[in-house]
């Protein structure tokens, strides 16, 4: 019988030496990794295995909403390359785990991804919070972290080369919305503007760039302020903001209870801003109109796809779409875009390197060639941020999303301006 | 700026009395069984989305849904009490409790998201975005009407408690389970029924957090934390407590909203509640309370 001392020693050397064996699988393990060295030859159509994808998705906690629609997206592009003969000949298989919205859990499923799954190719999660960890994982790995929904400056302010956002850049999104009010006619132009905005990675760089833009037009700042992302109560906030009568007002959100809460408690208050723009939420298609009701009418959001584009391969995906769930073009979340538009770029790329090779990957990916995508073209920068992409503005118009800013662009209908009043 | 802060303590009394009527039931529980629900938070949620499937489906209006919600979340704390709770040791009872409830909020999410799917939803009706005009202030009418329902559910509660003989029941076998046995007393009826009302309750406050939220099946776990921290405030097992707690601490955060800054609100209440706990380390009313005969 091992005496206390004996057993604590001893306890002691084993987790010393499961320390030690820890330490050098992490470090040693990357190096054999990097993906698979499979390339199109030693994949025969219907002999060769499943070309398997992991991705961390949101499938349950505050962003879960956006994750199962991330989700849909990713399993729309395998099911649409699947049926097309697959990739490099293969059948696409899917790798989809569930983090919760934790960023702890990000980093370890990403992990398990690369080194238990051993995944071909890694695909992004929903929100910059989870991308910025992911991609360190992924970049750890030598892995490519192709994403749709981490287009924040944090993502790319660590400057690795591994990851690449299909989607807008995200600190000019408002920038034609606050460039739009800004050249509206003196006698039109909101006077006074609001900036309240969560504490997320996500929404606080885009609201500086549109205050800047705004106040060079003389719209005065009459409110702005952080609002932490974990809210008991809206209501103070939101009251407050009314209390400035402010003529537009840009809202920093990342979901869709934080607008609810804030259209209802101006409704409340019988405060009618001119313009309403919220930086996500308003984008979630059905998922945004069954909470706000008839309130969505003339709620904006800038965004870079929406139900009703015109381009081709965006009407095949709504059209898919639309048979497998049901709903309409503008009940559809724009993530689903996103995460779609990632297969797509996946797809071009390892088919042109004929290779799953990650280092060839992201070699290509940075050769500045230009992808094509449902929303889009995508053309990555020496930081993995796409510059092709379009930034536009939509609008909830009679129960449509419909695409207004631009003005006169293709597409484009006339604003609602000013807004209805709620109600 | 006065008005600002007026109508920030008027929105954190009606905000808190919503919020005592979510933790109510948890607090009740607690109190009386030694329970902690972590399953409250979805509990509440499960009661929203019961009224708005009633709402939706049959066209009734919001306060009408609870005819049938407060008795079908007796049913489901009755359900829950007798297949999990009952089993669990006396001994290990309240840190038990807390991995069994969570996984009875795994399984009611799992449902709620097949049923209804991940989407944000919420209840709409016709007073739900009115408010009316009081001595310079909006007051929103579902607001008020959350925190009537609230103070007159809590009274009830407390009548039941301190007013019948099951409340003396109840108390008693909470003081000494054995002695209560001896007296002719159901102990295991007692805590299932006070399971059942403990959760029936949290479909009012349910109701009116769905009229007052988005939410999907995963809101759960934001609210749970905060109905802890009142509970624990007021003092666990103190049903007037969780009111006064709840009040407090939304007037504590919409004030630092308006005065300071949205951001510094959550920390300071929890300051707050750190000092408090300091010198009543049984919170503002203690548990002593609800099981005084």
């Amino acid at each position: 019988m091992h005496s206390g001392w004996q057993w604590q020693r001893r306890g002691g050397l084993l987790a010393a030496g499961s320390a030690l064996a820890l330490a050098l699988a992490l470090v040693l393990a990357p190096a054999g990794l990097g993906g698979s060295k499979r390339t199109a030859a030693s994949c025969i159509k219907g002999a060769g295995k499943p070309i398997k994808i992991g991705a961390s998705l949101s499938l349950s906690g505050d962003f879960s909403a956006d994750g199962q629609a991330f989700k849909r997206g990713y399993q729309l592009w395998a099911a649409h390359v699947n049926s097309h003969g697959g990739l490099l000949g293969c059948h696409v298989k899917l790798d989809i785990v569930s983090d919760a919205s934790s960023p702890a859990q990000v980093v370890t499923n990403y992990q398990k991804l690369i080194s238990s799954d051993h995944v071909d190719l890694a695909f992004g999660p929903f929100s910059t919070l989870l991308t910025v960890p992911s991609s360190k994982v992924a970049n750890r790995f030598g892995y490519a972290l192709i994403e749709g929904a981490g287009g924040a400056p944090a993502v790319f302010a660590n400057g690795l080369h591994n990851v690449f956002d299909v989607s807008l850049i995200i600190k000019n999104q408002l920038v034609t919305a606050a460039k739009w009010l800004a050249s509206l006619p003196k006698s039109e132009r909101p006077k006074t503007a609001a900036y309240p905005t969560s504490n997320d990675p996500f929404t606080q760089p885009q609201l500086p760039v549109a205050r800047k833009i705004m106040q060079k037009a003389g719209i005065k700042t009459v409110y702005s302020k952080v609002f932490p992302a974990e809210v008991t109560d809206y209501t103070p906030i939101a009251t407050a903001v009314a209390a400035t009568k402010a003529q537009a007002v840009l809202l920093g959100s990342v979901d869709v209870p934080t607008v609810s809460a804030f259209i209802q408690a101006f409704a409340q208050q019988h405060y009618n801003p001119k313009a309403f723009i919220a930086t996500a939420g308003p984008d979630q298609g059905s998922a945004f109109t069954s909470a706000v009701g008839s309130n969505a009418e003339g709620v904006m959001v800038p965004n870079g796809w929406y139900g009703g584009e015109a381009n081709k391969l965006s009407r095949a995906m709504v059209k898919a779409y639309i048979k497998k769930y049901g709903g309409n073009a503008s009940g559809i979340n724009a993530d689903v875009a996103e995460a779609y538009s990632v297969g797509e770029v996946a797809q071009q790329a390892v088919t042109k390197i004929k290779s799953l090779d990650n280092k060839k990957l992201i070699a290509y990916l940075h050769s500045g060639k230009t992808f094509t995508s449902v929303q889009g073209p995508v053309k990555f920068n020496a930081l993995g941020e796409n510059t092709a992409i379009k930034a536009f503005t939509f609008q909830w118009q009679k129960g449509k999303y419909v695409q207004v800013l631009p003005k006169g662009a293709k597409q484009s209908k006339r604003p609602e301006y000013p807004k209805k009043p709620w109600g | 700026m006065t008005s600002q802060y007026a109508q920030a303590v008027v929105d954190g009394v009606l905000s808190g009395g919503v919020y005592a009527l979510m933790a109510a039931g948890l607090t009740l529980i607690f109190g009386v069984m030694d329970v902690i629900n972590i399953a409250q938070g979805v509990m509440v949620v499960l009661g929203a989305y019961l009224s708005y499937a009633l709402s939706v489906h049959l066209g009734l209006d919001l306060f009408a849904t609870l005819v049938v919600t407060v008795p079908a979340l007796f049913v489901v704390g009755v359900a829950v009490e007798w297949l999990f709770m009952r089993r669990l040791a006396d001994r290990d009872r309240t840190a038990m409790s807390i991995l069994v409830t969570y996984a009875v909020a795994i399984i009611i999410e799992g449902i709620l998201i097949q049923v209804f799917g991940p989407d944000f939803v919420q209840l709409h009706g016709p007073y739900v975005d009115k408010s009316v005009h009081v001595l310079g202030f909006y007051l929103p009418y579902i607001y008020l009407y959350g925190f009537m329902l609230a103070v007159v559910l809590l009274g009830l509660l407390y009548a039941l408690l301190y007013l019948t003989r099951f409340g003396q029941a109840l108390r008693a076998s909470l003081q000494d389970r054995r002695a209560a046995e001896l007296i002719g007393i159901e102990v295991n009826r007692v805590r299932t029924l006070t399971f059942g009302i403990g959760v029936a309750v949290t479909a009012a406050g349910g109701m009116v957090f769905g009229a007052t939220n988005a939410f999907n099946p995963n809101s759960g776990y934001d609210l749970i934390s905060r109905l802890l921290t009142i509970v624990i405030l007021g003092g666990l097992g103190s049903i007037g407590g969780a009111l006064v707690a709840a009040v407090f601490m939304l007037v504590v955060e919409d004030v630092v909203a308006v005065a300071w800054s949205p951001t510094w609100s959550t920390l300071v209440f929890f300051a707050v509640l750190v000092i408090v706990l300091t010198f009543r380390p049984s919170g503002l009313f203690g548990r002593t309370a609800v099981r005084a005969q």
